[in-house]
Formats: structure tokens, sequence, C-alpha cells
């Protein structure tokens, strides 16, 4: 079999599309490729996803957490302890099981939103669950950079909102929030990073792979458990994922570029790599 | 105790007394215990790995300044989930394939056959003979390395920037009291260094908390192990039956992570304000202040 017939069989394997039975022997060096490469849809689904949700609630929690009411800034504050403060491992696990629960007790409310297999409702689906705990999670962690970015916005153009009689919201959406992003983009970035890693722990905690399409480090570990090699998988997921960080990196580097346009070149806030994987 | 005989027959706060005082429960505490070990032993060869990583960057001979700069770089530029896999598997089969060279010289036939890896019975490790202990302690080593090989590198570019923080002034003092480059070393910049580098060392140190989870992934019987065990639905068939009690479990790790990390922030704080005596730094200055 061709590389090629590799490609087509077992690209969009991960998805569900394509050749269901996984190579069990004459394991070679394509089909590792390509079906790693066909996990990485995975991780980057749950990365987007979790990263474009997280924004939002990113910026409430920031905010919660300068406000001087204590109505806002004490759940705020809990919810950042909670989820920067336990390993994103647990969380997946004790999530599992809670959603596991849910369609148990309230089976009748729940029906409507009853996938295909009728044993298993969707949030314990990796593809919804996981992404719920990743959302959450980066929230949390996004939330912080962000609250110390608010907490940095230089006063200056704070009274000059002032001074042109802005307040309230308009003062936050034209002034306080784009230099906040501006300030925590560089830390954003490492976030993005850290997250689209974290996503390699889907499969390994609580959520189980179905029909065997899990996500990168899920056929990296198969094709280690197969081969008894571990010098191959794991080096090309490596690769993938050294690969997938630049494009990030190219990425938010544009949005910083973008962010920081009206700044003096001296002023600018730099990225600087500072990878902390485990969360 | 005698009164946990016979389970079946208990009832409200005799039944849970003894539900939780059973064998493998107490197995469960003790792996409280693991999570702990591998914290107090990786740290100090955290600590050690990254002391010779950073010293290795600001060697003056290249190789070892490349081995560090390498070293540093790889394990931070790779998600370090793919690490632990991939360490405890690679040391094993590296251990193997070496006991197999010197315990069986005379075996000729490849060691990897195919999709199989196969050495001589006696290269085997541990030994197939030895006790079940043997193997949990083997499995543990071998997660330990794992995880003081990553976080050593962590820990290498953390003291590496915090050595290089110590103010240009306060060095060359030294050099003109007529120190040599390593009395400079190791009176002047090791001593001011620590003050710069605990913040990154308190957020290594709460990530290397939050990562013992992973243990689980490699076969160590650690706390996930237990919650996983203890909590799944046990039928009457069981000495004690209960329903699916996983999410309680769960829940009781998840507090006791908060708990370490929350204690962790305590003692840092404490510590830091102890660095920053007589530090010629904001911190340092805030408390000559209040003093």
């Amino acid at each position: 079999m061709s590389c090629y017939d590799t490609l087509m069989d077992y690209g969009l394997r991960s998805i569900g599309i394509g050749e269901r039975l996984l190579p069990k022997t004459d394991i070679t060096l394509c089909d590792q490729f390509v079906l790693i490469g066909s996990g990485m849809i995975w991780n980057i689904y749950f990365a987007v996803f979790a990263m474009v949700l997280g924004f939002g609630l990113a910026t409430l929690v920031a905010v919660g957490k300068a406000s001087t009411s204590p109505w806002a800034s004490v759940p705020a504050k809990a919810f950042i302890f909670v989820f920067r403060g336990s390993p994103l491992f647990i969380q997946f696990f004790l999530a599992y099981e809670i959603f596991v629960l849910i369609p148990k007790a309230g089976i009748d409310i729940n029906l409507g939103f009853a996938i295909i297999t009728a044993e298993t409702r969707w949030l314990t689906k990796a593809w919804l669950g996981a992404v719920v705990v990743l959302f959450l999670n980066t929230s949390a962690y996004s939330g912080e950079i962000f609250y110390g970015a608010l907490q940095s916005v230089p006063k200056g153009d704070v009274e000059a909102a002032d001074a042109f009689g802005m307040s309230g919201f308009r003062k936050f959406r034209r002034i306080i929030w784009p230099a906040m992003l501006r300030l925590a983009w560089p830390s954003y970035t490492n976030e993005a990073i850290f997250m689209f890693h974290a996503t390699t722990l889907v499969f390994f905690s609580g959520f189980p792979a179905w029909r065997q399409s899990g996500d990168a480090l899920y056929y990296a570990s198969y094709f280690a458990d197969k081969t008894f090699n571990p010098f191959v998988s794991y080096p090309i997921i490596a690769v993938y994922f050294v690969a997938f960080t630049l494009l990030i990196i190219a990425v938010f580097g544009w949005a910083n570029a973008r962010l920081n346009r009206h700044i003096a070149p001296v002023q600018k806030v730099k990225f600087r790599f500072k990878p902390q994987f485990i969360r | 105790m005698e009164m946990c005989a016979d389970p079946s027959s208990l009832e409200g706060i005799n039944w849970w007394m003894c539900y939780l005082t059973t064998g493998k429960h107490q197995a469960f505490y003790a792996s409280f215990g693991t999570v702990l070990l591998l914290l107090a032993l990786t740290a100090p060869v955290v600590m050690v790995l990254g002391f010779s990583g950073a010293m290795a960057r600001k060697s003056s001979i290249p190789p070892l300044r490349w081995l560090g700069m390498i070293y540093t770089n790889v394990v931070r530029g790779v998600p370090d989930i793919i690490f632990f896999l991939f360490v405890p598997i690679a040391m094993d089969q590296g251990i193997e394939y070496f006991r197999h060279r010197v315990k069986c010289p005379d075996v000729l036939e490849p060691i990897r056959q195919g999709n199989d890896f196969v050495v001589c019975t006696a290269a085997k490790m541990p030994l197939g003979s030895s006790p079940q202990w043997m193997h949990e302690a083997y499995g543990f080593s071998l997660a330990l390395v794992a995880f003081a090989l990553v976080f050593g590198a962590f820990a290498a570019n953390t003291l590496y920037g915090g050595m290089n923080a110590v103010p240009r002034g306060q060095l060359e003092t030294g050099e003109a009291f007529g120190m040599t480059q390593r009395q400079v070393f190791w009176r002047i910049q090791v001593p001011q260094m620590w003050v710069y580098a605990l913040p990154g060392l308190t957020n290594l140190w709460m990530i290397l908390i939050k990562a013992t989870p992973l243990l689980f992934l490699l076969g160590v019987e650690d706390i996930v192990y237990w919650a996983r065990e203890l909590g799944g639905s046990k039928t009457s068939r069981f000495a004690y039956p209960h329903p699916d009690w996983r999410l309680y479990y769960f829940a009781f790790l998840l507090v006791f992570y908060l708990f370490m990390t929350w204690a962790s922030e305590k003692v840092f704080a404490r510590l830091t304000r102890k660095l920053s005596h007589g530090q010629a730094t904001l911190g340092g200055e805030a408390l000559k202040v209040t003093a």
C-alpha cells in the first residue's frame, strides 16, 4: 500500500471518515505519520473551541476579580483558585463523573439532546465534555492573565478617557479593554500554547475514545504499545506539536503587532516563549 | 477491627467506620504518601539538575554550553506529557538492552524482532522472580527520573535567569576586591540569585504538584488509581456494596490538590519575605521601611 493510499484511508480516520480498522501488523512510518496527523484534528478542534469560548469568559472573570463589589470579585477569585489550583487531569476525571451522572438524574429532560448512540449522552462524549472542561480551565488561566494586565493599564490612558467624557462601558470597550489585551497578549500567547498542549490529556483522562478515534497522543501511544518502540511515534508527535506551536506563535505574533501598531517601538510588549505545559 | 468481621450486618456510622478502614482504603491513604514522596524526592533532584543545567549554560566551554542549551530548550519545547510517556519506556528499554548485552552475550538474535522487544530472561528488569514491591519501586523510580528530567530543564531555565538578574554592580564589586571568577560566582552571584529565581521556582513547584496525577499514566498505583478503583460501583458480591462513587473520590482529590497549592502559596510567600531582607529590590526596600 502506497503512502498516498494510506493518506486516503486514514487521513480523516480520527473523525470517523475512512478505514475503520487500525493497522495491527507491518506498521509503516507512513501509517504513523498519517494517523498521528489525523489525531491532531482533535487537538486543534479542542484548542480552538476552548480558546475562542474562553476568551469571553476570561474577560468577564478578569473584570469580576478587579471589581470592588464582593458579589463579583469573590466568585471570580474562587473560580480562578479552583481551576488554577488543581490539576487539569483531576478536573477531567471529575467532570466526566459529573457528566455521567447528569443524564441519569434527569433522563426525560435530556432525551431531546441524545445523539445517535442511545446509551451515552452528549456531554460524556469528548467532543463536547472535554471542550467544556478545557473552556473553563483556560478561562481561569486567561482570566488571571487579563486581571494582571487590567491592573497595569496606564493611568494616563484612563485619565485621558475621563477627560474625553467617556465613562462606563464605552470607556471600557474603547480604552481599557484594548490596553488590557495589548499588555496581556504575550502571556496570552503562552497560554494558547499551553492550552494546545494540554489537549493531549483528553483521551488519557476519563473521556473514552469512541471507535478508537482519539487525538494525536492516543495514536502515538497506540503505536508505541503495538511496536514496543517509543523511538518513532513519540518523536513524530513531538514534531507535529513543535510545528503547530510555531504556527500559534506566528498567528498570535501577527495579532500582537496589530494590537501594538500605535505604540512607539521601544514601548512595545514583546512575546517571550515561556513554556510550562502541565496544568 | 472485630466489629467489621461481618460488613452486611453493619449500619450507619459503624458501616462508614469499617468501610473507610478496609485494606484497600488504607492503600488509598498510603498512596497520598506516594505522591508526597515523589514530591519530596523530585524537588532536590530537580534543583541539582537545574543548577547543573544553568551552570552548563553559563560555562565558558562551548560543548558544555551547547549541552545546557539543548537540554533546556528541547525538553521545554515538547509537551511534557509526551516526555512522561516516552522517558520511562525509553529508559526501561535502554536498561534492559544494556543488561542483555552484559549478561547474555551468547544470545545472537536481534533484540528488535519486528514489533517485539526481546531480551533474555536474566536481563529482564526487574527480574520476573522478584517480589511485587520491587516491580512497584522500579516503576516509581522510572517515573521519578522522568519528572526530574522534565522539571530539571524548567528549573535550569529559571535559575539561569536568576543568575543573570543579579545586578552587574554586585559582581563588579567582587571583582574589584580581587576575587576570582569562581569566587564571584559562589560568594556573590549564587547567594543573591535566589530572590530573583524564587517567583519562577514557586511557579515550578505549583506545576510539579499539579503534575503528580500523571503518575497514574505511568502505571504507578497512585491516588488517581485508587480513587477509580475504590469509587467504581460495587455489586452485592462485595463486602461493602455501593453505587458509583467515583465522583466523591475525585472531588476529594480535587480538595487535596487545592489544599496543597494553597498551603504552598502561604509557605512561599513567607520564604519570599525572608529572602527579600537586605536585597536591593523593591521587596527588600519595602521590608526596610516596615522594620
